[in-house]
């Protein structure tokens, strides 16, 4: 500050404060600033009180500029008694703004409340359908213990779809499954009636062991009902490996069966007949979250590839042997997710795949 | 099949008050799912007793009828009535109105006393009518469910029975029994019968069974039978069609006598109407030994039998009335005058037995299945005789078969059996099966021991003999499917019990995981799906014009897209070329239900014709394809490529308090095939393209920096979207996912960053409309040099102060260099270069 010229000495003679050596008058001065200051309810009040008692006219400040005009041996003692009443103002000024400014700054919040329940959604929320989450569920888990995941055509020909899985040509077995065929029929096309030929086709463009999950859409010439859908889902899942034999097939079952469902889950297999398999089961999920209780539920089916599966892929079934099943996916929708109506998953009725999301 | 119990029961122990579905319990366990349980009894119930008319008055009535009203005992006379109940007579007399008048005094019948209930729940109480108070019904056979003849009232003396009066009618007409049905596995056809279900049954519970083919003594051959001789020219696969022809000749039967009741209740609970005795004792020796039989009306058949194929141009007239015309791959029954039947499908009407037949020659033949299953489907003519024959037929029981019929026409058609028996043929060569001594534990994962191997092996019928190294099998005559050690592993795990199976898990050599292509997929359906799609599945059946229009960019251009040659719906006749018209089918049916703002998308394949469809031919099964005709059945196989589509209709997102929604437009459709390429890491190239779906101005064509085309986007053509009944202004977009999918980089090689300071400069240009700004883009980024950090277009303006034709672009351009801070004369320089290509290239101003 001393750089800069003393300006005080040219200003006019004006008005004249309180004597700086007059302890009372100068208290009286502060005492009446602190009332004010404290008084002020606003910001706006607040800069009043500091015009009134700080500024330029105050009393405080004209009482500051006699000090100038004393004698030498006072200046030191006025200047003590005025730093020190200046500073219990200022102080006081300082503590009432913080506290005023607090108080605005809440105000100004509780201002700008609204109302959360009423946020718009500005974002389209999409969903993923079920069927194609559930089969990435499944693909996962099969991944998990070191299986790949083998895809195919759905417009197949009919070496894969039936010969080649061991469907003689005339045996009934090969009408078990209602098949679309294509014009002309002689090019042998069938829409695949199930995702088995992948078995085949794997066997043929892999190197052994073979260990693959085969999901995929499939085709059968049923009618659209609650139960039916001529387009469908399954998973068929392939071992091919030296000495895998029909408890390997029971074991890896059991072990999907409870990443799927739960510890509690367990499998049964029944007797059956698969043209593809020797011997065929009939595989039955306990599953023990069922609606209405946990109880026995049809799964699917499975066994021992039959040797002329393997031989029809060039596979030595004298020295590999192993196993093969499949499931819907939309038979395991229903009864995991307790979907009621096949429909629903067929329409594409966007409340049934928003309800889902991402998971399920 | 359906087994009634009663029937099973003779032949296997099942418990006196096992029901159906114990019985099906049982036989699921040796691979018999249950299917249907039929119990009559579940919707009759008595009093339901046999009664005799004592009187009966006419009474014509105003309505123009005629009543009848009787009295009708229903317990022996002197004996109490047992009964009690509202409307039953304490006498053992009841008074009843009678509608029908096919009966006399004195007739037995069956009566419903008041608290009967038949099916329809039709309940039975005393009512007023007529004048009378009438205490209960005179049945019919439709009444009771046992028929559908309603002519007249059921009178017994017509069944052949004259049963004590008061005798429960639902003991007396079968109706106590019940019947299980299961599915018979096509492996399996013997146990289309009562004498293979009662095995499995014994398989199954581990008790005794009795073979109803040893219960029949046949008669010795005497003399020479009937005349038949099998020449068959043209085998199928080298395996003659008819294998053993036993013909029985009966002689003097009363075709018209009635069928007793206890086979008629069997029959109707099997599922098989009875028609007239003979043909009933047919279907009922079928039912029983599963050996389909053919009776012929002896006296109408003209010389010897001859089992030949179809000559080309025959014709035959079948049982059903129609005239058929056969193929020399038909095999026949001939006789002098030529067919009178197709083996094992359908007889002919020239020699069938009626009422009136006096004589009956009997077949029991044995046909290969090839052959039946051919001619069956070629006629379209399932029956349950070809049914058998396809799944095979047990060749050693024709000849008990026969003799059983020929027992029931003597006993209940009052025949006599001719001693002289025709029973030609051949027996099979009979297979022996080697069975490795570890085989079936192997296999199975079970420790077999050789005794339980033996067992079952012998129960199932089989001969079993042990050899150095383990078994010789020769399988039991009506098992033709066990041929292999599998089949037999299959028999010993069967019978033990699948329960028995330890459970081991399998390690698989590490895997690799998702693919590439696999994990591409995901990441587009999750993008999409996170962006704010719907992801649909919709049906890849497509309708000829839906192929026409979507298949093809240009109108009249026609790919050919794959016909299905049985359709559900003839409309729906084809694979689809496109997945947008199932998005927008879908689209519309969500329109329906009240949902108008959507954005669908779907991931499938799309199906297009290959050159060459298919192949003419297909290999053997049971062997690897040589390598040429492996690569024939791949390259026939139509390219199926996975296509994305999406389909936005209405608003982007739902209206709310200070939002307001967006119409979605052709941009959106744009936009959301970027964002699959964005996702892929692929650059697609967006220019003004043309496809007859969409709008002329409003389309893009989406293609590869190589030049591929891989799709298309836009708004949809207004005039088909009016004709589709979609809301105006509805947008799509479809790529060709395959394609995006091998576009993608293997390795992503990164870009040093320069961290000197950023210079951005303004360039507004005017320049003829028609001029596409991505276009102007790229040649902005190519007149600026490599200077160029990033170039974007962010207005569009046309109006006051530009000239006509014209429109104002405003684009801003990042520049930045890689060594130094660029002096903003640098940046204005490149900027100068940038705007001098526009300028030569458009004739484009600054503005």
């Amino acid at each position: 500050m001393s750089d800069f010229p003393q300006k005080t000495a040219d200003r006019p003679e004006s008005v004249t404060g309180p004597d700086p050596l007059d302890e009372a008058a100068i208290n009286a001065a502060v005492e009446h600033a602190l009332d004010a200051i404290a008084a002020a309810a606003t910001l706006d009040e607040l800069k009043a009180a500091r015009l009134a008692h700080t500024g330029e006219k105050s009393p405080l400040s004209l009482a500051n500029r006699e000090i100038g005009r004393l004698p030498k041996a006072d200046k030191a003692a006025a200047g003590k008694l005025m730093g020190v009443s200046r500073g219990r103002v200022n102080k006081a000024l300082a503590a009432r703004t913080e506290v005023l400014e607090a108080e605005d700054a809440a105000r100004i919040l509780v201002e700008e409340t609204v109302d959360v329940t009423a946020a718009p959604r500005r974002r389209r929320a999409g969903a993923r359908h079920p069927l194609s989450t559930l089969q990435d569920r499944v693909s996962d888990i099969f991944v998990g213990m070191g299986w790949e995941i083998a895809e195919g055509p759905e417009l197949e020909s009919e070496w894969f779809n039936f010969d080649a899985l061991n469907f003689k040509p005339d045996h009934p077995a090969r009408e078990m499954q209602d098949t679309f065929f294509v014009e002309p029929p002689e090019a042998h096309l069938v829409l695949r009636t199930h995702t088995s030929p992948v078995q085949v086709r794997s066997l043929l463009e892999r190197e052994l062991p073979v260990y693959v999950l085969c999901p995929g859409k499939v085709f059968r010439t049923d009618e659209l009902d609650a139960t039916h859908t001529p387009v469908f889902h399954q998973f068929e899942g392939l071992a091919i490996d030296k000495g895998l034999s029909m408890a390997d097939l029971k074991g890896t079952l059991e072990r999907f069966a409870r990443q799927m469902f739960g510890d509690g889950a367990g499998i049964r297999l029944r007797p059956n007949y698969f043209p593809f398999t020797e011997p065929s089961a009939e595989l039955d999920i306990w599953h023990p979250g069922a609606k209405g209780g946990p109880r026995w539920i049809e799964w699917g089916g499975c066994g021992m590839v039959n040797p002329n599966v393997l031989r029809a892929a060039g596979v030595d079934p004298d020295v590999y042997s192993g196993f093969a099943f499949g499931m819907g996916i939309e038979r395991t929708l229903m009864f995991r997710n307790e979907v009621v109506d096949m429909r629903d998953m067929i329409e594409g009725d966007v409340r049934f795949s928003e309800h889902f999301g991402m998971e399920i | 099949m359906r087994i009634p119990l009663s029937w099973l029961r003779e032949y296997a122990q099942v418990p006196a008050d096992a029901t159906a579905e114990d019985v099906m319990a049982e036989l699921v366990k040796v691979g018999f799912e249950e299917e249907a349980v039929h119990r009559p009894g579940d919707e009759i119930s008595g009093p339901i007793v046999v009664g005799q008319v004592l009187s009966r008055v006419s009474e014509p009535q105003s309505n123009g009828k005629t009543i009848n009203w009787c009295e009708v005992r229903v317990v022996p006379e002197g004996r109490p009535q047992t009964l009690e109940g509202d409307g039953i007579d304490p006498s053992g007399v009841q008074g009843i109105v009678c509608g029908a008048h096919n009966f006399v005094v004195g007739d037995k019948v069956v009566v419903t006393l008041p608290g009967a209930v038949l099916p329809g729940d039709f309940r039975i109480s005393p009512r007023d009518t007529y004048g009378h108070v009438s205490a209960g019904m005179i049945a019919s056979v439709r009444e009771l469910g046992i028929g559908d003849d309603h002519d007249g009232i059921l009178v017994l003396g017509t069944l052949g029975l004259d049963p004590e009066l008061g005798t429960d009618a639902l003991e007396l007409l079968g109706l106590h029994d019940e019947a299980a049905e299961i599915n018979v596995t096509p492996d399996r056809g013997y146990v289309f019968s009562i004498r293979g279900a009662a095995r499995e049954f014994a398989h199954a519970t581990g008790t005794p069974f009795t073979d109803p083919a040893a219960t029949v003594t046949v008669t010795p051959p005497s003399g020479e039978g009937y005349p038949v001789r099998i020449d068959d020219a043209a085998p199928i696969h080298g395996l003659p069609g008819c294998d053993r022809f036993v013909a029985r000749s009966v002689r003097g039967i009363n075709a018209a006598a009635p069928t007793p009741t206890w086979m008629s209740s069997r029959l109707r609970l099997a599922g098989m109407r009875s028609i007239s005795l003979p043909v009933d004792i047919s279907n009922y020796v079928m039912l029983e030994m599963g050996q389909p039989l053919h009776f012929y009306d002896l006296d109408r058949l003209r010389g010897g039998i001859v089992v030949r194929r179809a000559a080309v141009g025959e014709t035959l007239e079948t049982l059903d009335g129609k005239v058929r015309q056969l193929s020399p791959e038909d095999l026949l029954i001939t006789d002098d005058r030529g067919a009178i039947g197709v083996a094992g499908v359908m007889g002919g009407a020239s020699t069938e037995v009626s009422d009136a037949t006096v004589n009956v020659l009997i077949e029991a033949a044995h046909f290969e299945e090839v052959s039946i299953a051919r001619s069956r489907r070629r006629h379209r003519l399932p029956s349950e005789a070809s049914k058998r024959f396809e799944r095979g037929v047990d060749w050693r029981v024709a000849d008990k078969a026969a003799q059983r019929a020929v027992d029931l026409l003597v006993e209940l058609a009052g025949g006599t059996e001719d001693a002289a028996v025709t029973d030609i043929g051949t027996p099979p060569s009979t297979t022996t099966v080697v069975l490795p001594a570890a085989f079936a534990s192997a296999r199975i994962g079970v420790d077999f021991t050789d005794e339980q191997i033996v067992t079952t092996l012998t129960d199932l019928g089989g001969i079993v003999e042990r050899t150095a190294d383990g078994f010789a099998v020769k399988p039991p005559s009506w098992r033709t499917d066990l041929a292999t050690p599998e089949d037999l592993s299959e028999e010993i795990a069967r019978l033990v019990g699948y329960d028995q199976i330890p459970s081991t898990l399998p390690v698989a050599p590490p895997g690799r995981g998702l693919t590439r292509t696999q994990q591409q997929r995901r990441r587009v359906v999750q993008a999409l799906a996170d962006s704010g799609l719907t992801e649909v599945l919709a049906y890849p059946f497509a309708t000829a014009g839906d192929n026409a229009v979507f298949g093809n960019a240009d109108a009249g251009v026609s790919r050919p897209a794959v016909k299905l040659a049985n359709p559900i719906s003839e409309e729906h006749g084809y694979l689809r070329l496109s997945v947008l018209p199932g998005l927008i089918g879908v689209a519309k049916r969500n329109h329906a239900r009240g949902f108008h703002d959507l954005a669908l998308f779907e991931t499938g394949l799309v199906f297009w014709p290959a050159q060459t469809m298919g192949t003419a031919s297909i290999p053997p099964l049971g062997a690897k394809p040589a390598e040429d005709v492996l690569e024939g059945l791949y390259g026939g196989i139509p390219d199926q490529p996975l296509t994305i589509g999406a389909v936005f209709t209405g608003k982007d997102t739902p209206a709310g308090a200070g939002h307001k929604p967006r119409d979605w437009d052709w941009a959106d459709a744009i936009d959301a095939a970027r964002l699959v390429a964005d996702v892929l890491g692929v650059e697609l190239v967006v220019e003004q393209g043309a496809h007859q779906a969409f709008h002329p101005g409003r389309t893009a064509k989406l293609s590869l920096r190589t030049g591929e085309q891989v799709g298309v986007a836009g708004e949809l053509h207004p005039r088909l979207l009016a004709e589709q009944n979609m809301p105006a202004r509805s947008v799509a977009m479809e790529l060709n996912a395959d394609a995006l999918f091998d576009a993608a980089a293997d390795v992503i090689v990164a870009r040093p960053l320069s961290t000197f300071p950023v210079a951005t400069q303004d360039v507004a240009l005017v320049l003829p409309a028609d001029i596409p700004a991505g276009r102007v883009l790229d040649t902005l980024r190519e007149g600026a040099g490599e200077l160029l950090e990033d170039v974007s277009l962010f207005d569009v303006y046309q109006g006051a102060g530009i000239p006509e034709g014209h429109k104002s672009l405003a684009f801003g351009l990042r520049f930045r260099a890689a060594d130094r801070t660029l002096t903003a004369d640098e940046a204005s320089q490149a900027r100068a270069g940038a705007v001098a290509l526009a300028a030569e290239r458009f004739g484009a101003t600054q503005r």
